[in-house]
């Protein structure tokens, strides 16, 4: 059984503070493959379309029948451990950090043998085990041994736990507190062990209901936070950046307008003021505070979650100036996740369909429920994944997206959903 | 040949200016960006808060000088209201800041001080009663006056206090409807000058007509001046208003420095 993670000493303020060292990235093109299926939680490889067999590493023909016709598929993982090795040592500075490391030689049920990190509840070779696919500090797929039953604990394995961002111990920022969205995050930090959760609330004036509740939570503390407000950001990073090992950004505009029905452009510039701006200015503050920490202990800064929306994809005209806006803050996230990669930061995106919040009153159902978006996003940090589409409806969206995004973009323009 | 000979009375002020005898008084707020601006239902337009960002401050951005970029609403911070901000007030001529005469930019003030009745009372109302009582101490107001609301609201220098908001929507005080419409159609005054963030009162919006400041003084070709400070350190009669918008084409108002000159006595 894996111990529970216990409450980390406090730092010795007299040493320096570790830096990251990611382990190794290079992938080829086609491996990258592997590493979007991770991104979104699945092991997946390539099954040959005309002979079945399925393939590791991956690659350009079919090992068997030399065919080009390969198909990424989810893998089941499951597998027998044929050898395992314990790491006392290594030229890799990543691995040297973080000795020993357990790794193993796993013969997959569906045929390819396969390198994998061991988690330290596999027994010793013979055995049976299930192989997943996780994402790395470099933010590239690996593959993980996990053993076959599940237990209370187990997330709190070392070498998983650089993985991911479990939430526990860690100490989260919130940047909107008052919206539904907001404090289910903030209910699901705490209940999923944060130490503390800093909740930004812009406008103190404006009451809304909720946050005084929130406030009355141990781990919360109330913090002024306006992010089209660069002197309140700078103001906050200067407060907090030290401390903050995940920040989520939830803060958003969002009103129901396409461009005909309003005047002018003071909603799609609100939208773009905080959906864009807002996430360009807290990352210019707050980022490389997360950086420099990357390495910092059990409990080190670790990640960064924008909430996006489903219509960051293509546009949906009844709420078009938000979904431009959204857009906007997806391709500047892709910018904060390329600058923050080197240190080792998890930049999730998370792409809701419609939630079922004041700006969505006319939607019909399904709409997403904030608790469900919100254990989404702790499921996503614990799991190292990093785009994330919780809910019917953005499954669906990225499905078609996916299928094709000029098909999508003509049955919304016909007045679908 | 000297000034004084060609501009007496210029002089006279400049030289009271010099030896203080005559004081300037700043009545303004400072902007920024955590001063709060007006509320409405939020699928309503919005008055922009105000908002600034260093342009270059001696780095590569601009070595060797320091600027910002700002933007804010023409309702931001102590700010004039026009006749053309209310729909009473559209249809006059030189309704708007760029075309309203600039003589009354300077105008006389009465300072009516209500800060014990709002100390009581946040929605507290000014009454027809309250103007009578202050011109039996002080005089009648002149015509083309300023009639200045002392609360003290303005000390209260936490925006969560000075917007004061609870689910009943923002509690500060405004002039009676009885009190506007006296001061307009009995005194013929320049405008209403308020403490808090509106001339009308937080409540207002439930008077009859809703803001009655807003729709008889505009409608009526009258200005406001709201977010005013330091009406404490005025007397209640003799000061002299400067408040000189922006001239902003067609602008229905706009944030201004408002100061107020003061004369002690010999």
């Amino acid at each position: 059984m894996t111990m529970p993670l216990m409450r980390p000493a406090r730092k010795n303020p007299i040493l320096r503070t570790p830096q990251m060292n990611l382990p190794p990235s290079a992938r080829s093109r086609v491996a990258l493959s592997l590493t979007a299926a991770a991104a979104e939680g699945r092991f997946e490889l390539q099954v040959c379309q005309d002979c079945d067999s399925v393939q590791y590493p991956p690659r350009e023909a079919c090992v068997h029948c030399v065919s080009p016709r390969l198909k990424w598929r989810a893998q089941t993982g499951l597998g027998q451990l044929l050898a395992s090795t314990t790491l006392h040592h290594s030229n890799d500075l990543f691995f040297r950090e973080r000795l020993p490391w357990r790794l193993g030689m796993v013969a997959l049920d569906a045929g390819p043998s396969v390198m994998v990190h061991l988690h330290s509840e596999v027994g010793e070779a013979p055995s049976r085990l299930r192989v997943g696919a996780r994402l790395d500090r470099a933010g590239q797929a690996v593959l993980i041994g996990f053993p076959e039953k599940e237990s209370e604990h187990m997330a709190d394995d070392k070498m998983l736990r650089e993985m991911g961002s479990d939430p526990k111990f860690r100490k989260a920022l919130v940047t909107d507190g008052k919206t539904p969205v907001g404090q289910a995050l903030v209910r699901a930090l705490v209940k999923a062990g944060a130490d503390i959760v800093w909740v930004g609330h812009a406008e103190p004036w404006k009451k809304l209901p909720g946050l005084a509740e929130l406030a009355a939570l141990p781990q919360v503390t109330l913090l002024p936070l306006d992010l089209s407000n660069e002197r309140s950001v700078i103001t906050l990073a200067g407060e907090i950046g030290g401390k903050v090992d995940i920040v989520i950004n939830n803060a958003e505009v969002h009103r129901s307008h396409g461009i005909g029905n309003r005047t002018g452009t003071d909603v799609a510039r609100m939208e773009m003021e905080i959906n864009y701006l807002g996430l360009l200015r807290l990352s210019q503050a707050l980022g490389p505070a997360l950086q420099g920490r990357a390495a910092d202990g059990v409990t080190h800064a670790s990640a960064w979650v924008n909430l996006l929306s489903i219509y960051a994809l293509s546009n949906f005209p009844p709420h078009g100036t938000y979904s431009a806006s959204k857009a906007a803050a997806y391709s500047l996230s892709q910018c904060l996740r390329a600058e923050m990669r080197p240190s080792g930061i998890r930049v999730v995106h998370v792409f809701p369909g419609p939630i079922d919040d004041e700006w969505n009153q006319n939607m019909p159902p399904p709409k997403l429920s904030p608790e469900a978006l919100a254990s989404a996003v702790i499921k996503a940090l614990r799991d190292g994944t990093e785009d994330v589409y919780p809910g019917d409806v953005a499954q669906e969206w990225l499905q078609r997206w996916r299928d094709n995004p000029k098909v999508l973009e003509r049955e919304i323009a016909a007045g679908g959903t | 040949m000297s000034m004084a000979t060609t501009a007496p009375l210029l002089s006279a002020l400049v030289e009271a200016m010099r030896t203080r005898r005559i004081e300037v008084i700043d009545l303004t707020q400072t902007l920024t960006p955590d001063f709060p601006q007006i509320a409405l239902p939020p699928e309503m337009g919005q008055c922009w808060p105000f908002r600034i960002e260093e342009a270059s401050n001696y780095d590569a951005r601009g070595p060797g000088w320091y600027w910002n970029n700002f933007s804010c609403g023409e309702h931001t911070g102590t700010h004039f209201d026009a006749p053309i901000h209310w729909i009473s007030g559209r249809d006059l001529p030189n309704n708007a800041v760029d075309t309203i005469p600039v003589q009354h930019f300077v105008a006389p003030a009465c300072v009516v001080d209500c800060s014990t009745q709002v100390a009581q009372n946040p929605d507290y109302l000014l009454t027809v009663d309250d103007l009578l009582a202050f011109e039996a101490q002080h005089g009648r107001i002149p015509a083309g006056a300023w009639l200045l609301m002392r609360t003290d609201w303005s000390q209260r220098s936490d925006p969560e206090a000075y917007q004061n908001f609870d689910e009943t929507g923002q509690h500060t005080p405004g002039p009676s409807t009885e009190a506007v419409r006296f001061l307009v159609d009995q005194r013929d005054v320049l405008g209403f000058g308020s403490e808090a963030i509106g001339t009308d009162a937080g409540q207002g919006y439930h008077l009859r007509p809703p803001y009655p400041c807003h729709y008889y003084m505009h409608g009526a070709g009258r200005y406001g001046l709201q977010c005013l400070a330091n009406l404490d350190k005025l007397p209640p009669t003799g000061a002299v208003i400067l408040s000189p918008p922006l001239k902003i084409q067609k602008g229905s108002g706009s944030p201004l420095r408002v100061l107020a000159l003061v004369e002690h006595a010999a």
